[in-house]
């Protein structure tokens, strides 16, 4: 029997369609096919000055938006050569681990509730409500803030963000602990996931799994550790790794991310310091502070060119590889040396991930490929673009 | 892995191919391949025990549009052994957009090259499954490239409701299960 699962399906995640074959309650064949979201994110970004692109690469994955533009800033600012400030790249660290947090509890809280447990999904929301309430404080927006921007951030932190930091930190270990409560010794949910969707070693390689699918597979590939972006390499976190390859590896796998997360975001508050420098100093680049804007002829020549003609970046290529919620993320950017992107390819883990589904899927349960759907983690708006 | 070291590594490996090193800012190791040997070049990148480029972490391609040649197909490659990351480029002519696929090396190539294809319109010989992949089926042109309009204003096709009968529903639905694979 051809079951057409999606495009409109509640447990794919946006609009994925499945045409699965299947014999009995075992899968056959399973074609993806996708593009149903493909809005030409990449060709409008070429029309776009390059900080017009950010909200662009934002909306691309409304789960990891701020390692979206995390990436594509540190990819331009490659190629304009710019050195950024400690404290800017301190807080951009913060920004992307809270983000990957906030990324995993969703993943946490559908993928719970599509093997059955709904009170998982309703903790999850209630943690990831803080942390947009943390992106709300930042930029008056809670789901694409674009708060960073190319040569730094756009505003200085506001005030009382380390306390609301910390104090979602001190409520989230303990919240952490209970949802596992609920899931890591559930046998209902062993049931549902132990042996489900199994990847190996190998597979996760030749697909280019980069990220918790592979290792949850056993590559201890993680791009903080291997090519360290933001100093990484100077904090402490570990990058837990399960060998199994099956939907509960991934699960222990991202559970233990936002546990070493957290560590993360712990080590870099304390390095930020309340005040201090929030953008590279560049006239070029960064606008001038409104007071100056509104007192001073230079600052306001300056603020009127920024903002109608933008920047010219060097001509050049360059991607910088960032470990995002989904694995490696990177934005391949082409400058030909004026204010707009020649070309901007983002490297979408969704998409990888969306085609390995067929070797995931096949020779398993129907019952099964939702909870698969579901531990691979993939968001439509990435994969489509 | 410097980029003198890498093409010496592959000169060994595919005698006879000329390859170039290119200037790059964010210190990624990048040369130039000729298209005629990207198979044999993929293959030795991979199973050299000296390169090891197990992971293809990305497969794109940039449109130069007006100047010749006018495509370049990018390879962006991990070692995971020899914690290295490379770009291969490949510069195709428009009126000659091909290149062989690098499938059956990479699996992950597979769904990549169709992006290129159904945005660039370059063409990936024997690759297993030459579809577009995000486009629909019937669509005209290739939108990544630069002398492709970026808005085009068409009349709406889907402002009558689609009138299907039973029949030719379980036709379309006979249709695609065929053509499926």
């Amino acid at each position: 029997m051809t079951v057409n699962m999606g495009p409109q399906h509640p447990s794919t995640h946006g609009v994925l369609r499945l045409v699965l074959e299947l014999d009995g309650e075992t899968v056959r064949s399973c074609a993806p096919t996708i593009g149903y979201l493909h809005t030409g994110i990449e060709k409008t970004a070429e029309q776009k000055k390059w900080q017009q692109v950010i909200p662009l690469v934002e909306r691309m994955d409304y789960l990891s938006a701020q390692s979206n533009s995390l990436a594509f800033c540190l990819s331009v600012e490659k190629l304009l050569g710019l050195e950024i400030p400690e404290r800017v790249t301190n807080i951009r660290l913060l920004i992307a681990e809270l983000q990957r947090i906030n990324s995993h509890l969703v993943w946490l809280g559908t993928h719970g509730m599509e093997v059955g447990a709904v009170s998982v999904m309703l903790y999850c929301f209630r943690e990831r409500e803080l942390l947009l309430n943390i992106n709300e404080m930042l930029a008056g927006f809670r789901l694409f803030p674009s708060y960073v921007r190319v040569g730094g951030l756009r505003e200085d932190l506001p005030r009382g963000f380390h306390a609301a930091v910390t104090a979602f930190l001190d409520r989230f270990g303990p919240k952490l602990d209970e949802y596992e409560d609920l899931l890591t010794k559930n046998e209902i949910y062993l049931k549902r996931t132990r042996g489900v969707g199994v990847v190996s070693k190998e597979d996760a390689v030749a697909m280019s799994l980069l990220g918790p699918i592979a290792r949850s597979a056993g590559v201890d590939y993680d791009v903080r550790k291997y090519f360290p972006y933001l100093g990484y390499e100077t904090y402490e976190f570990a990058v837990p790794i399960e060998t199994a390859g099956d939907v509960y590896a991934r699960y222990k796998v991202r559970v233990a991310e936002m546990r070493e997360s957290a560590k993360i975001c712990r080590q870099a508050l304390q390095r930020i310091p309340p005040a201090g420098a929030y953008a590279v100093d560049d006239p070029r680049i960064t606008p001038p502070p409104k007071d100056r804007v509104y007192t001073e002829m230079e600052a306001l020549i300056q603020h009127f060119l920024i903002y109608s003609q933008g920047f010219t970046v060097p001509r050049g290529e360059a991607y910088v590889p960032v470990e995002g919620p989904r694995g490696e993320q990177g934005f391949y950017i082409v400058s030909d040396g004026t204010n707009r992107p020649w070309r901007v390819k983002s490297r979408a883990p969704s998409l990888v991930a969306c085609q390995a589904l067929e070797q995931l899927i096949v020779g398993g349960l129907i019952a099964d490929v939702i909870a698969v759907i579901g531990s691979i983690d993939v968001v439509m708006g990435d994969v489509d673009r | 892995m410097d980029a003198s070291a890498l093409i010496a590594s592959l000169q060994d490996a595919v005698p006879g191919a000329q390859f170039e090193a290119a200037s790059s800012v964010d210190l990624q190791t990048t040369i130039y391949a000729p298209r005629e040997a990207v198979p044999d070049v993929a293959r030795a990148l991979r199973d050299r025990p000296d390169l090891a480029f197990t992971f293809l972490a990305e497969l794109t391609a940039v449109d130069f549009w007006p100047t010749e040649p006018r495509f370049e197909v990018v390879y962006i490659l991990v070692s995971l052994v020899h914690r290295a990351r490379i770009r291969v480029k490949v510069r195709l002519n428009a009126d000659d957009a091909r290149v062989a696929t690098v499938s059956g090396v990479w699996p992950a190539a597979n769904w990549l090259e169709r992006e290129v294809w159904d945005l660039f319109g370059i063409e990936f010989d024997g690759h297993p499954d030459p579809r577009r992949l995000l486009m629909p089926e019937d669509w005209e042109g290739y939108p990544l490239r630069k002398d492709y309009p970026v808005q085009i204003r068409k009349t709406p096709e889907y402002s009558q409701p689609l009138q299907v009968t039973a029949e030719q529903f379980r036709q379309s639905v006979e249709r695609d299960r065929l053509t499926r694979r």
